[in-house]
């Protein structure tokens, strides 16, 4: 804040806040900070009390704290445009929570009030990052979900450059005779995808690469470097941002020995059956004669522990689909399907219903025990577990394994990103790449780079389709949230940037290694090279920092650093203790939210201040709140690990890590470790706040006070 | 050159998790939007569920993320209450034809909820699903957005009790609103209407409606849910019992030719997922799922064996053929086929939850549009309409989403249909 600025303090006494505490008293308050009394208004968010915002505002104010509502509501009505800088103090939210008319929920509002003035004090007006960016999307891969991918693209009127490592493009369906039905008829349809790869070859703005591969990756998002290794030589090319669309392989035939697979003759795979299919006539390998009879084995390798622990998604469809196959080549063949479940969810349905009215198919649930041959080319399995109650043995001509997908990504080298934190999207388990599952699937660990398809999540076509249209979508929304030098998911919008005081990094790494995103590089010397473009501004790499170096303009460790200093501390002899809440505000602040709108009872001794994520949380926080004298601190973040619900994917696990290293540091101080606690806490846990904090204040009374509390000023 | 923004709003029909997510994916790749809900709140179905599978986590989480990117984009506009009334012209320039219902309750609310302290009259709760009660001013959930009441208009006695606008101390309420219809130019429609239960009574035998031991899938996320009729308390209905034996009954109404035909998809994994709610609420309590197939595909297995790992879980292949109530216990007596073992098996239990498979939601006022036999909007509508989510197909919400990112950007940039 500089002279230049003119700050404005508001209070809302509407909602119970003027029946609830001294709003005289607290109207005189930001004199302290050498602020004017502050404004009031009964009803500030109405059009009245907005009229006098904005009024002052006309007459100069530029930065304004609205100590009313929680910032969850209104922000609308609160937005005075670019150049005026809200902050919001949610004095309602802490009425609601405490005691009306005490002296506890007097100093709780005050103290919020005093940390809103100093948190606005010491924000800054984002400059956004804003350069003039490369809007093609490179699609690497040229399968269903690649080319899907690049023609959603095209026809958006962006240039596309589609990387396929093939001669020709089609991947996996390029090899079927049909693709089961996803509706209408219920009977096997053209793949389309001849046509398909003229379309994408013949696009204008779609440029191919065939044969070729990517050699390597850099840069950021609307500024990629990318070397494509093509059959003449490598070429240099640039784009915006990249669709990983490398899709799958079939599971090996020869892991799958224990179901004949690779051992006796006439067991295949089902890939292996539909190149045959797609073929002309099906004749078994061995002899090439016509089968009057074919088993079909589901789950060669799916849902086993041993094998691939998931579900393939597609192979009882496909099973089914190569059923209908034989039927239609032989009227008198009988088909055999040995499942574990019949999976055709939704619509599926209706052809699984169809196949199951077919006389000449035989389908049952059990548990294939053995496959082995049985003379003259043929194959006898043993299924136990059965539908009819006993354990059966069925000879077939030929037995086709339903074998599961396995992503491209698991052995990497698609990408080759040279960025510091490896070469290929973050893999979170069975090689598939990490994404924020259930609610924002797209949203990726390397902004700017999109999975699609079955390189993904197992999927069949007609999925890989429709994700590959959504990944086109996130690609172009990158570049052009970017090109406004605005983040996109989780922080959509933000237009702030960390921004690092170089002379004082001691090259530790702890930034460069901890992002969730991968944003910094490092030069020889490990000194970080920030991408900006790369950042989501989760602040993880300023919660990491041990120098405090790294800032955004409108969020920093001095920042939280006097926010924490600006709360009041009684003398131990008071008996008011003081505990800090630090909060990821995503989740737990909309928790604190709910509990005031239930007005749940919390403490009034607590001081919650929110972050944008817990990773961002810098130790010294911790440091700063003991030396003032509070007497404990709790942090509340997201679950994490492998079903880690944190929408940075990593920031509460890195909070948690530091904290590990917290004990040293509180034992130099001679404090007890149990005055720091990490609570996971999921937005809808508002009911636990009241006894997560009253436990915890039991602790902090078993403890003690603080013994910094007479040195603090 | 990119394409320039379109001119008219990408209009989005329904303000669940598709309609949220096209509205909002499609504002942030620069085009206007406009979202339109029926209900008060935002949220749809997935607003009622209290944990998603295979987190179990909190819907309200990701819809959390959602508001703010609404809230804080200008070029996302809500008309909640809202109604589509008609839809004419074609790509890049439809005219959407809005019906708003009185707004009896206006954006001057603060939701401090004096008014609904003030409100002397009772109305079945219909967000979880008839059971418990609200006043007639009410929010569904603490977290609703906007933050807004909602008077039900049936409930509500209007002027001549009129307690609820004495005590607004913001002049929000006016008991007088009338109707508005008004008509907004579109540059594409997404139709994300989403589905709605099908109806449990429907299934003879299954004494849906009239054992209160017997519930729907959707009735199990709200009394699960510490903001449900019973805080999260998970009792026998009846007569508030403790619960010892739960009975899942999988494919109620699904895969069934006499009433949905197709599978639902997600009915198996929500009841793995309840499966995990009693386990919570109830320790002690044996469970049984009474199924046709497991369908837990993908990376969903895993969840699946975490379920079915626990030793107070089981699974059984077979259909529940009959429910009747159980004079003796005053729970439930279920008779079922146990297929692998050939035989019929009767089985007390203190409650029944009928998987209830979902069906297209009533699209009332959007006539003309194509749909397949059960209702699900067709592909291919035309230029410029795109469907998303469950009213295109029965799909989980992570699917939705990828649906509904895939419309957006037909919707936006004006995709093959």
């Amino acid at each position: 804040m500089t002279q230049a600025d003119a700050m404005k303090v508001y209070i809302c006494t509407g909602c119970d806040i003027g029946a609830s505490v001294d709003v005289d008293k607290l109207a005189k308050l930001p004199a302290q900070f050498g602020v004017a009394e502050a404004g009031r208004h009964p009803f500030l968010c109405g059009e009245a009390g907005v009229q006098m915002l904005r009024k002052d505002v006309s007459q100069g104010a530029n930065r304004v704290l609205i100590a009313a509502c929680s910032g969850r509501v209104y922000a609308d009505r609160f937005d005075f445009g670019k150049d005026v800088l809200v902050e919001r103090t949610a004095l309602r939210e802490a009425a609601w929570v405490s005691a009306p008319n005490d002296a506890d929920t007097q100093l709780l509002v005050e103290d919020y009030l005093k940390m809103g003035i100093v948190k606005l004090q010491k924000t800054g007006k984002p400059e956004p990052y804003i350069r003039e960016l490369d809007e093609k999307i490179l699609v690497v891969g040229g399968g269903i979900a690649g080319m899907t991918a690049a023609l959603a693209a095209a026809d958006a009127g962006r240039g596309v450059l589609l990387v396929e490592k093939e001669a020709a493009l089609g991947g996996f369906l390029r090899k079927l005779k049909k693709r089961f039905p996803v509706d209408g008829v219920w009977e096997p349809v053209e793949t389309g995808i001849a046509a398909k790869a003229d379309e994408v070859n013949n696009h204008p703005s779609i440029k191919v690469f065939l044969s070729s591969e990517i050699a390597s990756v850099s840069g950021q998002p609307g500024e990629f470097d990318v070397t494509v290794k093509t059959p003449q030589g490598e070429v240099a090319v640039r784009a915006g941002a990249i669709v990983q669309a490398t899709g799958f392989k079939p599971y090996e035939i020869a892991k799958l020995a224990h179901l004949g697979g690779g051992t006796v003759d006439n067991v295949i795979t089902s890939a292996r059956f539909e190149e045959i299919a797609a073929a002309g006539k099906i004749l078994r390998p061995s002899d090439s004669q016509e089968p009057s009879s074919v088993a079909f084995i589901q789950c060669a390798g799916s849902r086993d522990e041993k094998h691939l622990p998931y579900c393939s998604s597609f192979c009882c469809m496909t099973s089914l689909k190569q059923a209908r196959y034989i039927r239609e080549q032989n009227p008198n063949a009988k088909v055999y399907i040995f499942y574990r479940d019949m999976r055709t969810p939704g619509k599926y349905e209706l052809f699984y219903k169809k196949m199951q009215d077919d006389d000449g198919v035989f389908m049952t649930k059990g548990d294939v025990e053995s496959v082995t041959g049985a003379g003259n080319g043929g194959v006898e399995i043993v299924v136990k577990n059965t539908l009819l109650g006993e354990t059966i043995r069925v000879k077939a001509d030929m037995a086709v394994l339903a074998a599961g997908m396995e992503s491209a990504a698991k052995n990497g080298g698609a990408l080759h990103l040279t960025y510091r934190q490896g070469p290929e999207l973050p893999e979170l388990n069975y090689g598939f790449p990490d994404s924020h599952f259930v609610c924002f699937p797209y949203e990726t660990r390397r902004t700017g780079i999109y999975a699609a398809g079955a390189v993904r999540h197992p999927m069949d076509a007609a999925q890989s389709e429709i994700d590959a249209t959504g990944a086109a979508l996130k690609a172009i929304q990158c570049i052009t949230l970017a090109a406004a030098g605005r983040s996109g998911h989780p922080r959509s919008g933000d237009t702030s940037y960390p921004e690092i005081a170089f002379e004082r990094c001691t090259q530790c790494k702890r930034c460069t290694e901890e992002c969730p995103y991968g944003m910094y590089d490092e030069d020889a010397k490990a000194t970080p090279q920030p991408n900006p473009l790369r950042c989501r501004r989760c602040g993880t790499c300023m919660g990491a920092c041990p120098q405090r170096i790294i800032s955004f303009k409108n969020y920093s460790v001095d920042m939280f650093s006097a926010m924490i200093k600006a709360i009041g501390v009684p003398g131990e002899e008071e008996n008011r203790p003081r505990v800090l809440i630090l909060a990821c505000e995503n989740d737990s602040m909309p928790a604190f939210d709910m509990a005031a709108k239930l007005r749940l009872k919390l403490s009034p001794h607590i001081r919650v201040i929110g972050l944008r994520c817990l990773g961002s949380l810098n130790m010294v926080w911790l440091g700063d709140a003991f030396a003032k004298g509070l007497d404990g601190v709790l942090l509340f973040g997201c679950k994490f690990g492998d079903e880690y619900q944190c929408h940075n994917m990593k920031g509460s696990e890195l909070a948690s890590e530091r904290l590990s290293k917290l004990e040293e540091t509180l034992g130099r101080m001679s404090l007890e470790p149990e005055r720091v606690r990490f609570v996971p806490l999921a937005i809808d846990d508002a009911h636990a706040l009241p006894g997560i904090i009253g436990d915890f204040m039991k602790v902090i009374e078993r403890v003690g006070p603080n013994p910094f509390k007479e040195f603090a000023d | 050159m990119a394409t320039p923004a379109p001119k008219y709003p990408v209009v989005v029909i329904g303000g669940g998790i598709a309609g949220i997510t096209a509205a909002v994916e499609a504002a942030e790749c620069g085009a206007k939007a406009v979202l339109l809900e029926k209900r008060a709140h935002l949220g749809g179905r997935v607003a009622r569920m209290h944990k998603y599978f295979p987190k179990l986590c909190a819907p309200y989480c990701g819809l959390e993320l959602n508001f703010r990117r609404i809230r804080e984009n200008p070029d996302i506009t809500v008309y909640a209450r809202a109604e589509v009334a008609g839809i004419s012209g074609q790509y890049g320039d439809f005219t959407v034809k809005v019906k708003l219902q009185p707004e009896m309750v206006n954006a001057k609310c603060t939701a401090c909820g004096k008014c609904a302290e003030a409100c002397p009259v009772e109305r079945q709760d219909h967000y979880n699903y008839g059971m418990g009660t609200t006043r007639a001013i009410y929010m569904p959930h603490p977290m609703a957005f906007p933050q807004w009441y909602n008077i039900s208009r049936k409930a509500c006695r209007g002027k001549e009790c009129n307690k609820c606008v004495e005590v607004c101390a913001y002049g929000a309420i006016d008991l007088d609103a009338r109707e508005t219809v008004f008509e907004m130019k579109a540059h594409s429609i997404v139709l994300a209407t989403g589905w709605d239960p099908y109806n449990g009574a429907k299934l003879q035998g299954l004494s849906f409606g009239v054992s209160p031991n017997v519930i729907s899938n959707v009735m199990m996320e709200r009394l699960a849910s510490p903001e449900g009729p019973t805080k999260g308390k998970l009792l026998r209905p009846s007569d508030g019992k403790e619960i010892r034996e739960v009975v899942f009954a999988q494919c109620a109404g699904s895969r069934d030719e006499n009433h949905l035909p197709y599978c639902s998809s997600v009915c198996c994994l929500a009841s793995l997922k309840h499966a995990a709610y009693v386990r919570e609420a109830a320790p002690d309590a044996n469970i049984s799922i009474y199924y046709i197939d497991i369908r837990t595909p993908g990376k969903y297995e895993r969840f699946y064996h975490k379920i079915a790992a626990d030793p107070k879980v089981t699974l059984i292949k077979g259909k529940i053929a009959k429910a009747e109530h159980d004079p003796e216990t005053g729970g439930v007596i279920v008779t079922a086929e146990d297929v692998l073992a050939g035989k019929k098996v009767t089985r007390r239990a203190d409650l029944l939850v009928i998987a209830t498979g979902m069906q297209p939601a009533a699209h009332n006022g959007i006539a003309g549009l194509k749909t397949d036999e059960q209702g699900f909007f067709a592909d291919g509508l035309a230029r410029g309409i795109y469907a998303a989510g469950a009213a295109r197909l029965p799909q989980d919400v992570s699917a939705t989403i990828m649906d509904a990112t895939a419309a957006a950007l037909k919707a936006v940039y004006g995709g093959r249909p």
